[in-house]
């Protein structure tokens, strides 16, 4: 897979932050290439708290690269379980591999109908395709 | 309108990511800025600095004028080529911009200005110079390529024509030279920067521009972006008009004191508004600050001191450093606790001497 094409499986906000249903049914949260790309290098990652409460489409995390820095939201509500401790070294893991070892944190969904509000992969798609012009 | 430079074509066709700059169309980086950042300090990068105003002066008087026209003194420049860093005051002492001075004849200077500032600075010159009767011609026709780096130098000598090579090797620092490039093309040579590297800027003709960057490329020499160029000059403690100074600020307050020189009989604008703040304790500083833990400094933010608050000017993340530094303006006599206000939370930094890097190092102390 190149780094431009899009994993089906994902669901996005329109601020460019994806979500992915794991099998185990928590909600594993990152940003998109397209945002990595127009963020540039990642040099400072600000991650919730394990045990935080997340509410879908506020901020949940802070990522600063060398132009800027951005708020994070989380696309579903929920308690964070997990977070990438390996971006605090490595924030350019983000850069390199943006929907896998990029990701930020994992949610435990309080409503899953949020899911049904996301944007799906080729929806995105087109998103930024109409972004660039 | 948003201007093109006549490398305009050659960026987009390398991929570059591009950004409005001051009415211009400029590339901030081409993939990695940081890999940017890096190539200059370990090896050579060049830049597209064609934006930048180039304005010659001519007349019997262009001296005299210059003594009237900038803080720092053109006395300075007793060898042709010879170059001058120094600001353009208004009378309140107030900075117009920075640039470039250069020496070429008794009866011809050039200036190097920021493309941000060209309208005023061109409408400032040209009403000060009546009275001097010194013309002011802009070049248009001119591009820029600025090559940075340990190995900028030999990389350009090599693209010399052979009789100029030994002459532009022994170029000193701050002086330029005209020498022939690839195919005979006129280059106009300056031992300058705005990296904290050894290095050339260079103008060329406009028709020629593409020419020489493809040859510099071929040389070995990195395409960087604005993105590096702006981490770079940070890193080398080089301040960046309208962000670290404006007609608000006086050199005193700017970090810029190096550059008045307060010479004997010599009358230039803002020197009366000059004096009368130094004789009256000048209340604000520029100083350098360095956060050794996580996070970046960024302009606008608030500095909290024991003598009361500042605010941060430029700021940002220093690649060869791997952690965050920046200008800020503060009240003059703050030590001590210093601390950053970001994103709400105050993290504490530390205050430093500046340049942060110079000649690919970290200073020391930072």
């Amino acid at each position: 897979m190149s780094a431009s094409e899009i994993p089906g499986d994902l669901k996005f906000l329109k601020s460019h932050e994806w979500a992915r249903v794991e099998d185990n049914g928590l909600i594993r949260v990152g940003i998109s290439n397209h945002a990595q790309e127009q963020l540039g290098d990642l040099v400072y990652v600000e991650l919730p708290e394990i045990g935080a409460s997340v509410q879908a489409g506020t901020g949940a995390a802070t990522v600063e690269s060398v132009k800027a820095a951005s708020d994070i939201y989380s696309p579903v509500s929920g308690e964070v379980v997990e977070v990438n401790e390996n971006l605090a070294d490595k924030p350019e893991t983000i850069n390199e591999d943006a929907y896998g070892e990029g990701w930020l944190f994992v949610v435990k969904a309080s409503d899953r109908s949020e899911l049904d509000e996301l944007l799906d992969a080729d929806a995105y798609a087109e998103l930024i395709e109409n972004d660039d012009h | 309108m948003t201007q093109k430079t006549a490398l305009n074509a050659t960026h987009r066709e390398l991929g570059a990511r591009m950004v409005d700059f001051g009415g211009w169309d400029m590339p901030i980086s081409y993939g990695s800025q940081i890999e940017e950042h890096h190539a200059v300090r370990r090896d050579a990068g060049m830049f597209d600095v064609s934006h930048m105003t180039v304005v010659d002066l001519h007349g019997a008087r262009v001296r005299d004028f210059l003594r009237h026209l900038v803080a720092n003194s053109v006395d300075k420049l007793k060898v042709q080529g010879k170059a001058l860093y120094t600001c353009m005051l208004n009378e309140q002492g107030g900075v117009i911009d920075d640039l470039i001075v250069y020496f070429l004849g008794d009866e011809f200077f050039r200036l190097v200005v920021n493309a941000a500032t060209r309208d005023k600075d061109l409408a400032w010159i040209e009403k000060q110079a009546k009275a001097f009767d010194v013309t002011a011609q802009e070049r248009p026709d001119f591009a820029m390529i600025a090559v940075q780096g340990p190995h900028a130098r030999a990389k350009v000598i090599g693209l010399l024509h052979e009789v100029d090579r030994a002459r532009i090797e022994k170029l000193g620092r701050f002086a330029a030279a005209a020498a022939q490039g690839p195919h005979g093309v006129p280059l106009f040579i300056a031992r300058t920067g705005y990296t904290g590297e050894d290095g050339f800027e260079i103008i060329v003709p406009d028709d020629q521009a593409v020419a020489l960057w493809k040859e510099l490329a071929a040389a070995g020499v990195a395409p960087c972006g604005l993105g590096a160029r702006d981490t770079l000059r940070l890193e080398a403690g080089m301040n960046l008009y309208g962000q670290d100074m404006d007609e608000t600020v006086t050199p005193w307050e700017a970090g810029l004191a190096w550059t008045i020189s307060l010479d004997e009989g010599r009358n230039f604008i803002g020197r009366k508004a000059l004096e009368a703040q130094k004789a009256a304790g000048v209340t604000r500083a520029l100083v350098g600050l360095v956060l050794d833990d996580k996070g970046v400094l960024r302009h606008g933010q608030k500095v909290l001191t024991p003598s009361g608050e500042g605010e941060i000017l430029s700021g940002g993340f220093a690649p060869t450093l791997n952690k965050s530094v920046a200008f800020a303006r503060v009240p003059a006599d703050a030590t001590g606790n210093v601390r950053v206000d970001i994103r709400g939370r105050e993290v504490p930094v530390r205050v430093v001497k500046f340049p942060f890097v110079r000649d690919g190092k970290p200073c020391e102390g930072i």
